[in-house]
């Protein structure tokens, strides 16, 4: 197996992780960690496209590494941003529906449901 | 299977396994621990596919400024666990099936990628010449899609008018983050009189070296902002009022002089973003030592948070 193959599979494999993770946790912090590894793996196929592409002794075509550069800056700020909101939607609403707080497994007709 | 494979395949296998501990581990703690790893492995899978400025990239993100973000927000959040909901059987198998068929697509399109594979290495090795500069990366970066670089330094701004936007009245234009103290005799507080001096030397030789060597404004940017929040987490130095007007000043600078430049170059040249060749090494020098302030001043603003405390003490 090459080096692409190799990591061409795990990068698939790491991007529908993340799908599976932004689809089934509801909490809003674990979405947003899937969603960065959905993010991950989507770059690393990038790098995977670019090292087939290498040519004229450079080992990884520049092209998609300075796209996946300015994606990895976007998605980090997109990140803090989701977090800022997050931390300020968790400090109003914890003040002011403290009923939201108890365990919802503790409820039997959601359990039933 | 030589060496070599053997070790990719163990390194693609941990990759994976620390992406499956990330997801299916219970505690959102121990689910950023597990992310932070992960990004660190990711940064050794780009040196294995020779992407070495991408690496950094990755390493400064994904292991350092973006684990201290995660780490901070989940520590924060952690009475936010008790409140989820249990997501129905139904959904998790068909969020499960719609997954596979996801994996199986994508590995399908990596194993039947087209021979010989489109590139455009060669045409950026040819054009090197005009912005005399040997990295090829941070060529189409500065220069040949510079466009897109000057946009990603506006999406830096607008995040940090996101986050700044978010603050309560009481705290407008205020100091972000809670004040942190530390033990002044304890080994995080000597650190962060230690490292800085090295860091900035090291950063600034990063941002110096993108020109021939991997490295660039982006990695020497991350490497000046952990510093600054090594020396902010340790009560050694404060997060700046974000009203001042320096403050303000060092954020626009780095896209607001990458806008002049373009303007200019379709003034006086035939288009948006284009240098004249004579002056193409230095005017993409004088944008990358802006935009590493900027970068550095964006990434610990954006990590500091909103505002929580009020301008006056």
């Amino acid at each position: 197996m090459s080096t692409v193959t190799v990591f061409g599979l795990c990068a698939a494999a790491v991007a529908s992780l993340g799908l599976y993770g932004l689809i089934t946790d509801p909490r809003p912090l674990r979405k947003i960690i899937a969603f960065n590894l959905l993010g991950s793996g989507v770059f690393l196929l990038f790098g995977v496209v670019g090292r087939r592409g290498a040519a004229a002794g450079i080992g990884n075509d520049p092209v998609p590494q300075a796209l996946v550069i300015t994606g990895i800056v976007v998605a980090f700020s997109a990140t803090a941003l989701a977090i800022a909101l997050l931390l300020r939607l968790f400090q109003t609403t914890a003040f002011l529906e403290p009923s939201i707080r108890a365990a919802p497994g503790d409820d039997p007709d959601r359990a039933a449901s | 299977m030589s060496i070599a494979t053997v070790f990719e395949i163990v390194l693609a296998a941990v990759v994976l396994g620390l992406g499956v501990w990330t997801i299916v581990v219970p505690e959102t703690f121990s689910a950023t621990v597990g992310f932070v790893a992960y990004g660190l492995l990711v940064a050794l899978v780009w040196v294995r596919l020779d992407a070495v400025d991408v690496a950094l990239t990755e390493a400064a993100i994904g292991g350092g400024l973006g684990g201290v973000l995660l780490l901070g927000a989940a520590a924060r959040l952690r009475d936010a666990d008790l409140m989820a909901e249990k997501t129905p059987g139904t959904l998790r198998a068909s969020a499960a099936a719609l997954s596979v068929l996801m994996a199986a697509a994508l590995a399908g399109a990596v194993l039947v990628l087209p021979d010989p594979a489109p590139t455009l290495a060669p045409a950026a090795v040819a054009k090197a010449g005009a912005t005399s500069l040997s990295n090829p990366v941070t060529n189409v970066l500065m220069a040949f899609r510079a466009m897109d670089t000057m946009l990603e330094k506006i999406v830096l701004l607008l995040a940090v008018v996101g986050v700044w936007s978010l603050a309560s009245d009481f705290a407008w234009g205020g100091r972000p983050g809670p004040r942190h103290e530390a033990d002044p005799r304890g080994v995080l507080v000597f650190l962060a009189r230690l490292l800085p001096p090295i860091g900035i030397v090291v950063g600034i030789h990063v941002l110096w070296a993108g020109a021939d060597q991997p490295g660039g404004a982006f990695q020497g940017g991350a490497i000046l902002a952990s510093m600054w929040l090594l020396a902010i987490m340790t009560g050694l130095a404060d997060t700046p009022s974000v009203s001042l007007r320096w403050i303000r000043l060092i954020l626009v600078a780095g896209p607001g002089l990458f806008l002049v430049v373009g303007l200019v170059g379709l003034l006086f040249d035939d288009a948006f973003l284009s240098y004249p060749p004579a002056l193409a090494k230095p005017l993409i020098l004088g944008i990358e030592v802006t935009m590493t302030l900027t970068i550095a001043a964006t990434l610990g603003l954006l990590l500091a948070g909103a505002p929580e405390r009020s301008a006056q003490p």
